[in-house]
């Protein structure tokens, strides 16, 4: 083979293989939307029906309960992981940490980003079954924070990083303490702060390896944080191979709602992102 | 942020000043730095929350499985292949060999795959194609595993029992670890591409332009100068990706179909460690050394990743060395 067949024969490789995985996108989205759709939009109610009393065998009702579920325990996650990843994050910047200290950290932090979401589920059970209390909503909420933390404090690392020095430069040549430059440097990575946080929204109302041993798989609706919950990953996990058709059916449209949740997430994150770039110094786009 | 009111923080009890003013400057510059002296505990503590989660689940993971390893040697565990709990027989060899099975095929087909799609994006792709493709990738990596594994249901079962198997002369239910590979493939990918992307970027252009100037092809460049260069950046990619098959758990627990015995054959039913955790649900909350075991495999599975993210740093940090042109 000469050398100009081999230039031809891998760029059409390197073209191929990108088309199968955005044709496998388009293929996972489809069935998803095909499939769920056609439950979903015959009858769209079953997302705001409560479920029957026995949900599990006759699919009776609707999936209420899951989607409060995710609801309840992913707003909370995600606020305290907020809270806790963007300390971490300003933490590591030169200002607090000196760069060893900061490099012992993220090699931390790395370890959690890859930690399997299993391990974090195997880990809150332990702590449950540790002080006796039962599976519920709040073990939940803890279990996706958790899960969600290394991921946001990537993102927010990465952004605060990113932004100019010269933002810091003249907050502290103002006399600011070390507090008031880490809000102005914040402001000024603003964009790539909030993408972060809606990405770790969408990996935590998508994953349910965390949820699964933690929030309780209740088929009832939430009662309050120390009640049994069950979200919508938990319901399509369960239902997916049901023998009961319309079970399965709920499932369906249960992913419909997830992915429909999820791909609006991506889009109000590149969009704010784009914005709010327009109002940080350099207008970059994150 | 206040500017005016900084200008007192050098000047205390200057005469001249009022007294009066002088006060309330001081006040707010206390203010500052009590502030300031608070937030810096908070972000000391928010930093060192990084390292003391991964102690804290390393030590309650290696406490609960004192029990097991006690009472069975963990080579007899890894060794011996019957599980069954109610027995008090943990035999965790099946799993391990699914949970390989499944790794090795699965990043047989994703690494290719995500490697000629990196090259794609980063030296072939150019403008809008270029920002599409790889938003593309951002959504691919950002679908809930569960979606993957319902579609996986839906198509990947049929097409593996009904078409793979019998083509390859193998006896197939649909379920099984060729299945689960093909789906794990796809969801491993867009991790690896984002990340091999990054490397092959960062190389800078006069390596491209020396390399077609003494006459190479573009395809020759790739291969031999670009895929060189970034090589610690792609290898690190493919450990990260081998991590996240390892530890998947959602897409294995809905496709493989959940059999405790070695497989024959990648066609096969099988477990994987994390589906070990996942089918024996049921049974931890009873019997203790259930319990025990499968925290044991929950510590196994941090460990090994664990090697996995460390081996990736390592070659990283070469890389860091390797810039050095």
């Amino acid at each position: 083979m000469d050398r100009y067949t081999e230039q031809r024969l891998f760029g059409l490789l390197a073209r191929a293989s990108a088309a199968l995985i955005v044709g496998v996108l388009a293929l996972v989205v489809g069935v998803t939307l095909y499939r769920g759709g056609r439950v979903f939009l015959t009858d769209p109610a079953v997302a705001i029906t409560p479920p029957g009393s026995r949900y599990m065998l006759d699919g009776g009702g609707g999936f209420l309960h899951a989607v409060l579920g995710s609801l309840f325990i992913v707003v909370p996650a995600t606020v305290i992981a907020m809270v806790l990843s963007l300390s971490t994050a300003i933490y590591l910047q030169s200002d607090y940490s000196s760069e060893r200290t900061s490099e012992v950290i993220n090699m931390f932090l790395n370890v959690l980003w890859g930690t399997p979401p299993i391990v974090y589920g195997v880990f809150v059970l332990t702590v449950i079954i540790a002080v006796g209390a039962q599976t519920s909503l709040i073990f939940g909420v803890i279990a996706i924070a958790i899960f969600q933390y290394p991921i946001m404090t990537r993102y927010a690392d990465e952004a605060l990083k990113a932004t100019p020095d010269t933002v810091k430069e003249a907050s502290y040549g103002l006399g600011a303490t070390r507090f008031e430059t880490a809000r102005v440097t914040v402001r000024a990575a603003l964009p790539g702060v909030i993408a972060g946080i809606i990405m770790g929204f969408a990996r935590g109302i998508g994953d349910a390896a965390t949820v699964l041993f933690t929030a309780g798989r209740s088929t009832q609706m939430p009662g309050g944080p120390f009640d049994p919950a069950t979200t919508l990953p938990i319901l399509i996990f369960e239902q997916a191979a049901s023998f009961n058709a319309e079970v399965r059916s709920h499932a369906y449209a249960a992913s419909f709602v997830l992915i429909v949740a999820v791909l609006a997430l991506i889009v109000v994150s590149k969009l704010l992102a784009g914005r709010y770039a327009r109002f940080a110094p350099g207008g970059r786009q994150s | 942020m206040s500017s005016t009111t900084d200008h007192g923080a050098g000047t205390d009890g200057t005469p001249g000043t009022p007294p009066s003013t002088d006060d309330a400057r001081s006040d707010r510059l206390e203010w500052r730095l009590t502030i300031e002296r608070l937030s810096s505990y908070w972000l000391l503590g928010a930093g060192l929350f990084a390292i003391a989660l991964f102690g804290l689940i390393v030590l309650t993971l290696v406490q609960q499985s004192i029990p097991i390893v006690s009472e069975h040697s963990l080579l007899e565990m890894v060794t011996s292949s019957n599980w069954d709990p109610a027995q008090e027989e943990f035999g965790f060899l099946p799993a391990i060999v699914g949970t390989i099975y499944v790794t090795v095929l699965s990043m047989a087909m994703g690494t290719p795959i995500a490697i000629l799609a990196a090259i794609y994006i980063a030296e072939y792709a150019e403008g809008r194609t270029k920002m599409i493709v790889s938003s593309f990738i951002d959504v691919l990596a950002a679908i809930p595993s569960v979606i993957f594994g319902l579609v996986g249901l839906i198509v990947v079962v049929p097409f593996v029992g009904d078409y793979l198997a019998p083509a390859l002369g193998a006896h197939s239910i649909g379920l099984g670890i060729v299945t689960v590979s093909l789906v794990m493939a796809i969801i491993v990918t867009p991790f690896m591409i984002s990340l091999s992307v990054e490397s092959l970027e960062a190389l800078p252009d006069e390596l491209r332009e020396s390399s077609l100037g003494v006459g190479a092809t573009k395809w020759e460049t790739i291969r031999s100068v670009l895929l060189r260069a970034a090589g610690p950046g792609i290898f690190s990619a493919i450990l990260l990706g081998f991590g996240r098959v390892f530890g998947a758990t959602i897409v294995p627990a809905m496709l493989i179909g959940g059999q405790t015995a070695i497989p024959d054959n990648p066609f096969d039913a099988g477990e994987t460690l994390p589906t070990l955790i996942v089918n024996d649900f049921g049974e931890l909350m009873s019997l203790p050394l259930t319990q025990s075991a499968l925290i044991l495999v929950g510590l196994i599975l941090l460990v090994i990743v664990w090697l996995f993210n460390f081996g990736a740093m390592l070659v990283r940090r070469r890389l860091k060395r390797r810039w050095q042109y």
